[in-house]
């Protein structure tokens, strides 16, 4: 593994408190911010509700949060045990009732009387 | 786990590329929300970057609490996947609410575990304890404020906008306590856990008071901005976690819901400030006496046969929906209404108003849900100038959207706000449940225009009625 991968990627196991570490996640944070703006100020008024329910779903990736701490922590007593627990649980919550329910409410903007269907439509499961 | 295919799986490089795949596929996958046919296949490109993240996140060695995630993971499947499939169409700003509270719950929750974790605020660099703090303050007044959000939408709480000038000096006490405790908490690199939770505490009674004086009018914009305070929270835990695939997640969220949320306001002529400072005018003072300033003019009230013949006859017949629509689900009675008029030759349109409901295109899952084709939902600017040559405005539960006096009268609440100008048809019907005043509790001229007549009662009721009158014409 080069040194270059390691600092463009950020994830120096060894260098978490360095200030290019913090520098390189301010790069990425600032990064995404325009790329969330650019990929949403194109969304019509018709989809802004599965818009808001789609991010709504992406924002429960703090389910990682949950999931590297509890998976990563050795000993980690009862008490942050249960908070991590806790934690998992609502990221999960949020996470797959977000895309299931996105889902549907897609389902209904797509299910039209049109007399051709959109492409795609054939993909369940979209792998 | 051992051998060279394990260290090759928990190589701190490949679970970067892992999670590179995954963002690509949420930019990817969100991308395609801007259509309504690319929109279902990029929800799922979405959910399968998810997967990815998930998969990444797990490839630790040694793997610690298994039986805690396994537990963990399926109680949330358990929850979520059937809470996400029975709920009603109606009651999607619930669903959304709850579902972004508990994401809100789950970053303060993380920030909680891993300041018990790391021994306190006394890390070292400074700035994971900031984004730290950030996640936690953010995250707990989302968990509470969105469950505010929700409870005054499943009608648990009054919807009705509480303004309490009594809650004013405690919200700034609460806000300077936040940013005190936050500042000690940073500069002493304090170790006591009562600090932390005081602060989650504080954040979680402000994020209560922050959305319990907000109208449900307002809805739209609020659910928009909780979203959006996830995102950002989340974001920050990812930098304190040194996480990329929550920092890019988090903050593509924080910026989309940003947006939103400034989308929203502005389709009510408002700064996202002056709605979170509570309810219409609330300068307080200028509130009209309710019916008796109803203009002076009189409210004409029609029948289901008059409207059906009305109707029947006009060439063009707009439908406005409105909350009341929401409420009495409606939505198949006004499908059906609609195709029977189509079948005598009316052509019908639905204008829908950015802020009509209670959440951002609120009105359109339904009319989608009802099968209403994609075409004839027209937006505000779309339809405005088509007014002028609808014989029929039919308004089915809207109020303040439809208001003439955002327009004409310069002392309004809600002056400047666009709206849909139904007064310029030929005719109006107003479909209500009583004369009472809409969510911002003000009088509506529309409603005593002479060219508007009104049927009173339960929106659904109403338009079945309508449609049993057009069957029999």
């Amino acid at each position: 593994m080069s040194a270059l991968s390691t600092t463009v990627l950020g994830v120096a196991e060894h260098a978490s408190g360095s200030s290019s570490t913090l520098l390189t996640n301010l790069a990425i944070l600032v990064l995404s911010g325009f790329v969330g703006y650019a990929v949403i100020s194109k969304v019509p008024n018709t989809l802004h509700t599965p818009l808001m329910s789609g991010t709504n779903a992406i924002h429960g990736i703090v389910v990682l949060g949950g999931l590297l701490l509890l998976a990563t922590g050795d000993d980690l007593g009862t008490g942050t045990t249960i908070i991590l627990f806790a934690a998992l649980v609502f990221g999960a919550i949020n996470v797959i009732g977000g895309f299931v329910v996105t889902d549907r409410m897609l389902e209904m903007f797509k299910a039209k009387p049109e007399p051709k269907k959109a492409a795609g439509d054939d993909e369940k499961g979209g792998k | 786990m051992n051998g060279p295919l394990a260290s090759f799986l928990t190589d701190a490089n490949f679970k970067s590329v892992l999670y590179i795949v995954a963002f690509s596929l949420f930019i990817y996958g969100l991308s395609g929300l801007t259509g309504p046919k690319t929109a279902v296949r990029g929800n799922r490109i979405a959910a399968i970057g998810m997967s990815i993240a998930v998969v990444a996140t797990l490839l630790v060695d040694p793997f610690h609490n298994p039986v805690l995630i396994i537990i963990g993971s399926l109680i949330g499947v358990g929850v979520g996947v059937p809470a996400a499939r029975k709920v009603k169409m109606t009651a999607m700003p619930q669903m959304v609410a709850l579902f972004n509270g508990v994401g809100g719950g789950a970053v303060a929750l993380i920030a909680w575990a891993e300041f018990r974790t790391s021994g306190g605020f006394d890390v070292t660099p400074t700035y994971i304890v900031v984004f730290s703090l950030f996640s936690a303050i953010v995250g707990s007044v989302s968990f509470w404020g969105s469950n505010i959000a929700f409870g005054k939408l499943q009608e648990l709480i009054s919807g009705a906008p509480i303004t309490l000038k009594a809650l004013q000096l405690p919200v700034q006490a609460l806000v300077g306590l936040v940013a005190i405790g936050s500042a000690v908490a940073i500069a002493t690199g304090s170790t006591s856990e009562g600090l932390m939770v005081l602060l989650l505490i504080s954040a979680g009674v402000f994020g209560v008071l922050l959305v319990l004086p907000i109208g449900g009018a307002d809805m739209p914009v609020v659910i928009s901005l909780l979203n959006a305070f996830t995102g950002l929270a989340a974001a920050a835990a990812g930098v304190s976690l040194d996480n990329q695939a929550l920092i890019v997640a988090g903050m593509i969220v924080g910026a989309s819901g940003t947006i939103l949320t400034q989308q929203m306001a502005i389709a009510m002529n408002r700064t996202i400030v002056s709605v979170i400072a509570g309810g219409f005018g609330g300068g307080g003072g200028d509130a009209p006496a309710g019916a008796a300033g109803a203009g002076g003019g009189t409210v004409r009230s029609t029948s289901a046969s008059d409207v059906a013949i009305q109707m029947a006859y006009a060439r063009l017949v707009v439908i406005v929906p409105g909350y009341g629509m929401a409420v009495s689900q409606a939505q198949h009675a006004v499908k059906e209404m609609a195709n029977l008029l189509e079948s005598k030759g009316v052509e019908v349109k639905y204008a829908i108003h950015p802020v009509a409901g209670r959440m951002p295109g609120h009105m359109n899952v339904l009319l989608a849900e009802a099968d209403v084709p994609y075409e004839q939902l027209k937006e505000m600017d779309d339809i405005n100038g088509e007014f002028k040559r609808t014989d029929v405005s039919l308004v089915i539960g809207a109020n303040d959207v439809t208001n003439p006096d955002a327009r004409n009268k310069a002392d309004s609440p809600i002056y400047g706000m666009p709206i849909l100008n139904v007064d310029e048809s030929q005719s109006t019907i107003v479909l209500k449940r009583s004369m009472s005043s809409g969510y911002a509790g003000i009088d509506n001229p529309l409603f005593v225009d002479p060219k508007t007549s009104m049927l009173f009662g339960d929106a659904k009721a109403s338009v079945e009625a309508i449609t049993e009158e057009l069957k029999a014409l």
